[in-house]
C-alpha cells in the first residue's frame, strides 16, 4: 500500500466512532432530518414550488394562507411558499460557501500560528483579535455596504467576518496537540514541519474545526438574513428570507404571514444546524475520552 | 494585580490602533470614487473635486492615514454628510439608549440564565436539563431581528399590551414601556446563551478533583454547588459573556430597527441608506472601541475574581 | 471494536481462591473490634446501558490503630474500592452491593444526608493529585476550617485557632500567614499537607489515603509518608492506604491486600505477603519490584525475573553480556551543555530572570552502554535529553553524535542526523498519533527518510514488531486498542526503524505498571544486547536505575553533582544530595517499617536565577576510577 493510502485508511476508521455516537443521540435525528428536508426543498425547488416565485398576481396581493396559496401572498401577489423554497437556495448556498472559505483560510492561519509560535503567532493572533473586536454583524454590514450587495460580495463579506473565529478555533487545539508527545516524536524522527502539520496535527484537530463549522454555518445564515433585512441582501426581486421579512415588515399590522413564515424558515434551518453542531461536539468529546 | 492591570490596559492601545487601521483600510477598499458614491454620477467635476479636497481624499495615502489616526484619537470623527452635525454629536445623542438596552439584556440574561444553567448541570441528563437545553438552543437560533419581529407581532400587534413604535420619552413609565419589548427580546437571547455557557462551565467544574475533595469533607450539597462550584464556574462565564458583547451590540442594532427605538441602530440604517461614509466610519470605530473596552473590563474582572491571577508568584 | 488486548498478565481468576496468609483469619472473624468491616463489596459501572462489574466480593477488616494497604496495578480496582466505601461514586452510573460497617453503621444503607455526616467526620480521605484537589478560589485556611464547621457547632474564631493548630501539626511553617493564602501559592508537597490537615480536622476514626504520594517527588514522598506515620500514632486512628508501590506498602502497612483485575487475590500480614506470598500474581508483582541495594557486587545491569502468572513458575533471569565498547571513542559526547530559559514579567515583559535548566553538563556515552540521569523534578534531566537531540535549542555547549557535531547543523542536515539518535517518551498514551494505525506509524520514519520502498518499510516494521514482542498481524490496529506497555513497545519499534545508535529514554518506563515496567526494562536490555544500542536513561526511579545502568549521573538544579559506575555511586554515594535521594526511596522490606527518616521539611529548590547571576565554577573530585563528585 502506498503511504498515503495507509494513512487515509487510518482516518476513515475513526469516523465510524463518531457516526455511531451520533446515531445514539435522538435529538440529532431531528436536526439531521430537518436539515435534509430543507436542503432537499432548496435543491428541488423548481420541481416542488407551486408557482414561479417572481410571478406577480396583483389580483391576489396580500391574501392570507388559503388552499390556493398555502402560505399566502405578498404585496405583489407573489406566492410566499414558492419564494420561501427558492429563498432557501440563496441562504443555504451563501452560508455554505462563505463558511467553507472562512474555514479553509482561517484554520490554515490558526494552525500555522499555533505551530510556528513566537512572533508570527503573536502578530497573527493580534490581527485576529482586532478582527474579533468588530461585532460580526456590523463588520458584515460594513463590508457589504462597501462592496455593494450581490451574491458573490455577500459570500465574501460573511467569509471575512468568520475567518477570525476559525483561526481562533484552530489555534488552541493545535497548541494542545503540539505538546503531545507524538508530535515531539515526529520532530525527533526528523519529519518536516509541513508533514507534521498535515499528517499529525490536522487530523487530530479536524473534529474541533468541523464542529465549529456547523455552528458557524448557522451563524452565517443568521448574518445573511440580517443583512437582507437591512437592505444589504441579494437584490430583489430575487427572494431571500431576510428580504421577505423586510418587505413584510411594512405590512406587519395586517399581513402577519409575510413575516411569520420566513421567520420560521430561518429559525428551523438555524436550529437544525445548531442541533447537529451540538450533537457532533458531544459525539466527538466522549469518543476522544474513550481512546485512552 | 496592579501589574496585570497595567499590562492589560497597555495591551488595549495597540489593539485600538490596529482596529483603526483596519477601519481605514476597509473604508478605502470601496471600489470606485467615494466622492462619486456620495454625490452621484451626475455631479460635475468641480463639486466632486471640492468634496474630495474637503474629505482629504486628494492627499497621498500616508498623509491620509496620519490625519485619520490623529482625528480618531482626538475625537474628531468628522461630520455627517446628511445632518451636517458632528458624528460625535450624533452618536452621543443615541448612545445612551443602546447602552441601556445592552445592560438591560445582560441583567435579564444573568438573572435567568445562571440559575437555569446551574439547574441543568446539577440535574444532568434528566428532564430539567433536557428542557433547559432545548429552550436555550431554540433561543440561540433566532436572529436578533426575527425574535424581535415575532415579539412585536405577538405583544404589540395582537395582544396590544405594549407600544408598536418607541419614541424617546421623558416620562419614566413610558420610557420603561418602550424598553420592555426590546429588552425582553435581547434578554431572552442572552438568557439562552448564558444558560448554555453556565451549564457547560458548571459541568466542567463539577468534574474537578476539588469538588470530590469537598464532597469527601462532608460539605452540604447546596454549599457544594453554590460556593465551591459556581464560584469557579463564574470565571469562564464572565469571560465568555464579555466575548459575546460584540454579538449583543449587533443584535441591539437590529432590535432597535425593528422597534424603531432611538439608538445606534437607527443611525447605522440611515448612514447605509444615504451612503454617509463618514458617519459609517465613525460608527465602526465607536462600536469597535466599545467592544475593546468591554473585553478589557472583562479581563480585569476576571483578574479580580481569580486569585491565581492577582496573586501571581 | 473496542477490544483491549491486555495480553500481558492474565491468570484464570475464577479458579483461584483468595489466598490468606498468616493469622489473617482471626481479624476477619471479629467485626466488633474492627473500625471498618467490609464484606462482599461489589461495585459495577454503567457504560452504554451495560453494567460492568469492576470489583468483586472484596472483604477485609481494618482494626483500630492499624494500617492496611491495598496494593495493585492500574485496573485492579483499588481506587474504586475506596471510593465505594466513601460512596463518592456517581449514583446514577454506579451500583454498590455488599456491606461496609463502620462501628455500628452499615454505610451502604445510609441515606445520602446521613452519609454526608460520616464523610470528613468519622472517615476522611486524601487523594492522589494535590495540585488539583484544592479549590483554587478559596483560601486554604477557609477550606480547612470548613472541615470543622460543617460537622461541628463551632465559632469562626475557634475554628481558625484549631486550623492553626492543625497547620502546625502537619508541619507547615508560618501558619499565621499561610492561613489566608491560596492553593496556587503552595507546592505539591505543601498542598498534600493541607489535605492531610483537612482530613484530620474532625479526628476521624479512619483515614483513607488514595495514592497520596504517587504524584510527589521522592524526597517529598518520604516526608509525607513519615508525616502520616507520625500522625497516625499521635491521633490513634486507622489508615487504609491505597498504592501501587510495594516499597510504600512495606513501609507503612501492618496488613496488606493484593488486588488484581477487581479481585482481592491475597491478604495478610505484610511480612507474610512479602516473604511467603502464595498467589502467583503476588509473587509476580514482588519479583518485578526493584529493591534498592539488591544488586550485590554486580557491575553489569540485571534483568528482572519473569514469573508466570498462571503457574507461579519463575524463569531465571539471564545475565547480560557486557556490551560496552569502552575502547572505541564514545558514541555521544556532551561538553558544557547549557540551556537557559528567560523569564519575562512586569508590564513590559522585561527579562527579569532565567531558569538555569541545564548548567555545564558534560559526559560521554559509549556504544552498548547505559548511562542514567537521575534526579527529581526541576533537576534538568529531561531538558538535557531534549537539548542533546535539539528538540530544545541549547544556549551553549558541544554535542557530538557518532563523530558529528550536532549543534552547528542546519535544518535538513539536522533531520538526517536524527537517524542516529532517537527518543522514547514518558506517556505511552500520547506518543502515538491516535489517527494513524500502527503500521502507518511504523513505516512513516522509514519512508520520510527515503530509506527504501514501501514494501521494504513494511517488512522492516514487521520484523521490529516481532523483536519487541508483538504479533505482526496487529499492525492494522489503532493505538487505543493497545495497553500502555504495548504502546511503549511500539514506540520503541518506531524509534528503531531508523537504525539509531543512541536512544534517549525520557522516563520511558515511569508511567507503566510495576510488572510491565519490568518487562519493558528487560526488552531494553535485550535490544541493547542484540543491537549494541547505547541508552541515555532518564529517570527519577532510583531502584529501576540501579538495575539497568552501567553508569549513573545524579543531577540537581541543572548540574551533575555525582557521576560514576553504577556500583560505585550506589554503594558509595558521596554527595549529600545523592545520599538524601537514596534515603528517601521506599524500600520494599517490611522490617524497615518502624524506621523514620527524620527528614527536614524543606521544599525542592528550583533553578530560577536573577538575570545577572553568574554560575560558580565547579570542581570535581575523583573518588575512585570514573567516580566523580562535585565539590561543594
Amino acid at each position: 500500500m502506498t503511504d498515503s493510502a495507509i494513512i487515509l485508511n487510518s482516518v476513515e476508521k475513526n469516523q465510524n466512532h463518531v457516526l455511531a455516537a451520533l446515531r445514539r443521540n435522538r435529538l440529532s435525528w431531528v436536526g439531521a432530518g430537518l436539515l435534509i428536508l430543507i436542503v432537499a426543498a432548496a435543491i428541488f425547488a423548481p420541481l416542488v414550488a407551486p408557482y414561479d416565485p417572481l410571478k406577480q398576481n396583483i389580483l391576489y396581493r396580500l391574501s392570507p394562507p388559503s388552499a390556493e396559496f398555502w402560505l399566502g401572498t405578498d404585496s405583489y401577489g407573489r406566492d410566499v411558499l414558492s419564494r420561501l423554497l427558492y429563498g432557501a437556495r440563496i441562504s443555504l448556498s451563501i452560508s455554505f460557501l462563505s463558511v467553507l472559505i472562512a474555514m479553509v483560510v482561517g484554520s490554515a492561519l490558526g494552525i500555522l500560528a499555533g505551530y510556528i509560535g513566537g512572533i508570527f503567532d503573536q502578530v497573527v493572533m493580534g490581527l485576529v483579535d482586532v478582527m474579533l473586536s468588530f461585532p460580526t454583524l456590523l463588520l458584515g454590514l460594513m463590508v457589504a455596504a462597501m462592496l455593494g450587495a450581490s451574491f458573490e460580495n455577500l459570500i465574501i463579506a460573511i467569509a471575512i467576518t468568520e475567518t477570525a473565529p476559525f483561526a481562533r478555533v484552530a489555534r488552541a487545539p493545535t497548541i494542545a496537540v503540539k505538546r503531545r508527545e507524538f508530535v515531539e516524536a515526529g520532530k525527533s524522527l526528523g519529519f518536516t514541519p509541513l508533514r507534521i502539520m498535515r499528517v499529525h496535527i490536522l487530523p487530530n484537530i479536524l473534529s474541533d474545526i468541523v464542529v465549529v463549522a456547523s455552528l458557524w454555518m448557522a451563524s452565517a445564515i443568521r448574518t445573511e438574513a440580517s443583512l437582507a433585512f437591512v437592505g444589504l441582501g441579494v437584490r430583489p426581486p430575487t427572494p431571500t428570507w431576510g428580504g421577505m421579512i423586510r418587505e413584510g415588515f411594512d405590512n406587519i399590522l395586517t399581513a402577519w404571514w409575510l413575516v411569520v413564515f420566513p421567520s420560521l424558515a430561518i429559525l428551523l434551518t438555524v436550529l437544525a444546524l445548531n442541533i447537529l453542531g451540538d450533537a457532533l461536539r458531544d459525539a466527538i468529546d466522549p469518543k476522544t475520552r474513550s481512546e485512552r | 494585580m496592579i501589574g496585570y492591570a497595567i499590562r492589560r490596559l497597555l495591551l488595549a492601545i495597540p489593539t485600538l490602533l490596529a482596529m483603526l487601521t483596519m477601519v481605514f483600510v476597509l473604508v478605502r477598499l470601496v471600489p470606485g470614487d467615494a466622492a462619486v458614491a456620495m454625490l452621484g454620477d451626475r455631479a460635475d467635476a468641480v463639486t466632486l473635486q471640492a468634496l474630495r479636497a474637503q474629505l482629504g481624499l486628494d492627499q497621498p495615502i500616508a498623509i491620509q492615514y496620519m490625519r485619520f489616526i490623529r482625528d480618531m484619537l482626538t475625537g474628531n470623527f468628522g461630520h455627517s454628510s446628511v445632518s451636517g452635525r458632528t458624528v460625535l454629536a450624533e452618536v452621543a445623542q443615541v448612545l445612551p439608549y443602546t447602552l441601556e438596552l445592552a445592560l438591560a439584556a445582560v441583567f435579564i440574561g444573568t438573572l435567568f440564565g445562571i440559575p437555569l444553567g446551574v439547574v441543568a448541570a446539577c440535574r444532568r441528563n434528566q428532564w430539567p436539563d433536557y428542557i433547559s437545553r432545548l429552550l436555550s438552543l431554540i433561543g440561540l437560533s433566532f436572529p436578533g431581528f426575527v425574535s424581535a419581529i415575532l415579539m412585536l407581532l405577538a405583544f404589540a400587534v395582537w395582544l396590544q399590551w405594549l407600544p408598536v413604535m418607541s419614541r424617546a420619552s421623558s416620562d419614566p413609565i413610558n420610557h420603561l414601556r418602550n424598553l420592555v419589548l426590546p429588552a425582553l427580546n435581547l434578554g431572552l437571547i442572552m438568557t439562552a446563551y448564558i444558560a448554555r455557557v453556565t451549564r457547560s462551565s458548571m459541568l466542567d467544574v463539577l468534574g474537578e478533583d476539588y469538588i470530590r475533595t469537598a464532597k469527601a469533607k462532608g460539605v452540604k450539597p447546596s454549599t457544594l454547588v453554590l460556593r465551591h462550584a459556581l464560584g469557579n464556574a463564574l470565571i469562564p462565564i464572565v469571560t465568555v459573556v464579555g466575548l459575546y458583547f460584540g454579538t449583543l451590540i449587533g443584535n441591539s442594532v437590529l432590535t432597535e430597527i425593528v422597534f424603531t427605538r432611538p439608538g445606534l441602530g437607527k443611525l447605522i440604517l440611515g448612514a447605509l441608506q444615504s451612503r454617509d461614509y463618514t458617519l459609517l466610519q465613525g460608527l465602526m470605530v465607536v462600536f469597535a472601541t466599545l467592544v475593546i473596552l468591554v473585553n478589557t473590563v472583562t479581563d480585569l474582572i476576571y483578574a479580580l475574581v481569580d486569585p491565581r491571577v492577582s496573586y501571581a508568584q | 471494536m473496542n477490544t483491549t488486548l491486555n495480553s500481558d498478565l492474565r491468570p484464570n481468576v475464577k479458579e483461584e481462591k483468595m489466598q490468606h496468609s498468616g493469622n489473617d483469619l482471626e481479624h476477619a472473624d471479629d467485626p466488633k473490634t474492627a473500625v471498618l468491616s467490609v464484606r462482599n463489596l461489589t461495585t459495577s459501572f454503567k457504560a452504554n446501558n451495560d453494567w460492568k462489574t469492576v470489583i468483586r466480593n472484596i472483604s477485609f477488616d481494618v482494626a483500630a490503630k492499624e494500617t492496611v494497604a491495598i496494593v495493585g496495578e492500574s485496573g485492579s480496582g483499588k481506587s474504586v474500592t475506596s471510593l465505594s466505601i466513601m460512596r463518592l461514586l456517581s449514583e446514577r452510573s454506579s451500583r454498590i452491593e455488599g456491606h461496609v460497617r463502620l462501628g455500628e453503621k452499615d454505610l451502604l444503607s445510609l441515606s445520602e444526608e446521613q452519609m454526608r455526616q460520616v464523610r470528613g467526620n468519622e472517615i476522611s480521605m486524601i487523594f492522589q493529585e494535590p495540585m488539583t484537589s484544592l479549590n483554587p478560589i478559596l483560601t486554604i485556611g477557609r477550606q480547612i476550617a470548613e472541615a470543622l464547621t460543617v460537622h461541628q457547632d463551632i465559632s469562626q474564631a475557634d475554628a481558625k485557632a484549631e486550623v492553626m493548630r492543625l497547620l502546625e501539626k502537619v508541619r507547615i511553617p508560618n501558619a499565621r500567614r499561610r492561613f489566608d493564602e491560596y492553593p496556587h501559592q503552595f507546592s505539591g508537597g505543601m498542598r498534600q499537607r493541607v489535605m492531610i490537615a483537612m482530613a484530620l480536622a474532625s479526628r476521624p476514626k479512619l483515614l483513607i489515603a488514595d495514592e497520596p504520594t504517587t504524584a510527589l517527588d521522592v524526597t517529598i514522598q518520604g516526608q509525607i509518608l513519615d508525616l502520616i506515620k507520625t500522625l497516625q500514632e499521635e491521633e490513634g486512628m486507622s489508615v487504609l492506604f491505597i498504592t501501587h508501590d510495594m516499597g510504600v506498602v512495606a513501609e507503612v502497612a501492618d496488613r496488606t491486600i493484593v488486588m488484581y483485575r477487581g479481585d482481592a487475590v491475597e491478604m495478610g500480614e505484610t511480612d507474610d505477603i512479602f516473604h511467603r506470598g502464595k498467589h502467583p500474581y503476588t509473587r509476580a508483582l514482588l519479583s518485578a519490584v526493584p529493591q534498592l541495594g539488591s544488586m550485590g557486587g554486580r557491575k553489569l545491569p540485571l534483568r528482572f525475573p519473569v514469573i508466570d502468572i498462571k503457574t507461579g513458575e519463575e524463569k531465571p533471569s539471564v545475565e547480560v553480556v557486557n556490551t560496552v565498547a569502552s575502547t572505541k571513542s564514545p558514541i555521544l559526547e556532551v561538553k558544557d551543555l547549557t540551556t537557559r530559559f528567560g523569564i519575562r514579567t512586569g508590564p513590559f515583559g522585561r527579562k527579569t530572570g532565567a531558569v538555569h535548566a541545564v548548567e555545564k553538563v558534560s559526559f560521554d556515552l559509549f556504544e552498548g552502554e547505559t548511562l542514567s540521569l537521575v534526579g527529581e523534578s526541576g533537576c534538568g534531566k529531561s531538558t538535557t535529553g531534549r537539548s542533546i537531540t535539539r528538540l530544545i535549542n541549547p544556549t551553549s555547549g558541544n554535542v557530538t553524535v557518532d563523530g558529528q557535531d550536532v549543534m552547528g547543523l542546519g535544518q535538513s542536515a539536522l533531520r538526517k542526523m536524527r537517524r542516529s539518535i532517537q527518543m522514547i517518551f514518558q506517556d505511552p498514551y500520547a506518543s502515538l498519533n491516535p489517527r494513524l494505525n500502527i503500521g502507518s506509524a511504523l513505516i512513516e520514519p522509514f519512508i520520510q527518510h527515503g530509506m527504501g520502498t514501501g514494501r521494504q518499510a513494511l517488512d522492516k516494521a514487521a520484523g521490529l514488531m516481532e523483536k519487541v514482542g508483538l504479533p505482526t498481524d496487529m499492525m492494522s490496529r489503532f493505538p487505543h486498542e493497545f495497553s500502555g506497555g504495548q504502546r511503549q513497545r511500539i514506540a520503541i519499534a518506531r524509534a528503531l526503524m531508523l537504525d539509531p545508535k543512541v536512544i534517549v529514554a525520557d522516563e520511558a518506563v515511569s508511567a507503566l505498571d510495576v510488572s510491565i515496567k519490568a518487562q519493558v526494562c528487560n526488552l531494553l536490555l535485550d535490544l541493547q544486547q542484540s543491537l549494541n544500542l547505547a541508552f541515555l536513561f532518564i529517570s527519577h526511579d532510583m531502584a529501576v536505575v540501579e538495575r539497568v545502568s552501567h553508569r549513573v549521573a545524579v543531577m540537581y538544579l541543572g548540574e551533575i553533582v555525582e557521576i560514576g559506575p553504577r556500583s560505585a555511586v550506589f554503594d558509595n554515594p558521596q554527595h549529600s544530595y545523592t545520599r538524601k535521594l537514596m534515603s528517601a526511596v521506599p524500600v520494599p522490606d517490611p522490617a524497615r517499617r518502624s524506621i523514620k527518616r527524620d527528614m527536614p521539611t524543606d521544599e525542592l529548590k528550583n533553578p530560577i536565577r536573577p538575570v545577572d547571576y553568574v554560575p560558580p565554577e565547579r570542581e570535581y573530585r575523583e573518588v575512585s576510577p570514573g567516580h566523580l563528585v562535585q565539590v561543594c
